[in-house]
């Protein structure tokens, strides 16, 4: 019974953080904000997904452990950031519109990209 | 002799020890027969990849990672709440910003775990790893400093994004110290 209310409540945490990250979608103004949204959603709300479903899998008529959670939370987290990354990356390559002012640092990769074209183009 | 025998056989100790961890978590079990073909699969497979790995990650202090990752875990609780409320809250408000952290971090594998955990955390994205080469001149000139800024010895930058950071500055030192710090002392 316990062990019920607990699982549901973890549902509900994971549902709810995993909603959250998608009205962020919907809702933040540019590219790069609107990453933030999925980012968060696969950290907490997976997050709560998993302890639910180990609990609900290690307890009652189910006999072992269940650790596979684990190995989705280890891959998840491994990989998540990555993605989000080369999105960024891309993004700032394409020069997709941008709410926060775009980074200095990446002028002068520029330049040089524009000094290249130059000459391609004589 | 023994040495170099070692290591091309055994070229990734950790790798295979993680490798034949992650085996026993997908079967979830223990058996002599899951651990005897886990260590073979966890020693070829880390054997066939040696080529992409040239070089092992040095862990120095292997207690304070468990500290990192603890504390990391608390991080990204609280930081989910307080994104979920910025997501929420009215939008004008936002103040998304790009940051550069110059980095004290020169091991690439080091640097790969900053990213992902700068990334992990909620509100902020890291968005690029800039060289040092590509880095140097440009920073110096956009805030009128010349030469290096100090504590920079690999000279690269890790570009994050944040969702809402009203002072950059703060942002920063506080990437820095609560992040970065402790990998500093963690890798070699």
């Amino acid at each position: 019974m316990i062990i019920e209310l607990l699982v549901s409540a973890f549902i509900l945490i994971g549902a709810t953080f995993a909603l959250i990250g998608s009205i962020g979608l919907l809702r933040l103004p540019d590219f790069y904000t609107r990453l933030h949204g999925p980012t968060k959603a696969t950290t907490l709300g997976i997050s709560g997904m998993l302890i639910a479903s180990g609990l609900y899998f290690s307890t009652g008529s189910h006999d072992a452990t269940s650790l596979h959670e684990i190995l989705v939370l280890l891959f998840l987290f491994i990989t998540a950031p990555v993605s989000a990354h080369l999105l960024v990356k891309a993004a700032l390559h394409r020069r997709v519109y941008s709410v926060a002012k775009r980074p200095q640092v990446l002028a002068r990769g520029q330049r040089a990209q524009a000094a290249v074209k130059e000459r391609e183009h004589r | 002799m023994l040495r170099r025998l070692l290591r091309t056989w055994f070229p990734h100790p950790l790798l295979s020890l993680t490798l034949l961890m992650i085996w026993l978590l997908l079967n979830n079990s223990l058996g002599l027969g899951n651990l005897l073909l886990g260590t073979v699969l966890a020693l070829t497979l880390s054997r066939l990849t040696a080529n992409f790995w040239p070089e092992r990650p040095h862990i120095l202090k292997p207690l304070k990672l468990l500290r990192y990752l603890v504390q990391l875990f608390f991080d990204i609780l609280i930081a989910n709440l307080q994104v979920a409320v910025l997501i929420l809250g009215p939008r004008k408000r936002l103040r998304p910003t790009f940051v550069e952290l110059p980095l004290e971090l020169t091991d690439p594998f080091a640097i790969t775990v900053l990213a992902s955990v700068i990334s992990l955390t909620p509100g902020t994205v890291s968005a690029d790893v800039i060289p040092a080469a590509e880095a140097t001149s440009t920073t110096a000139k956009a805030s009128g400093q010349t030469g290096d800024p100090p504590g920079n010895p690999s000279g690269a930058i890790l570009l994050v994004h944040s969702l809402d950071a009203s002072d950059p500055a703060a942002l920063l030192q506080q990437l820095k110290q609560r992040y970065e710090a402790p990998l500093l002392e963690i890798f070699r």
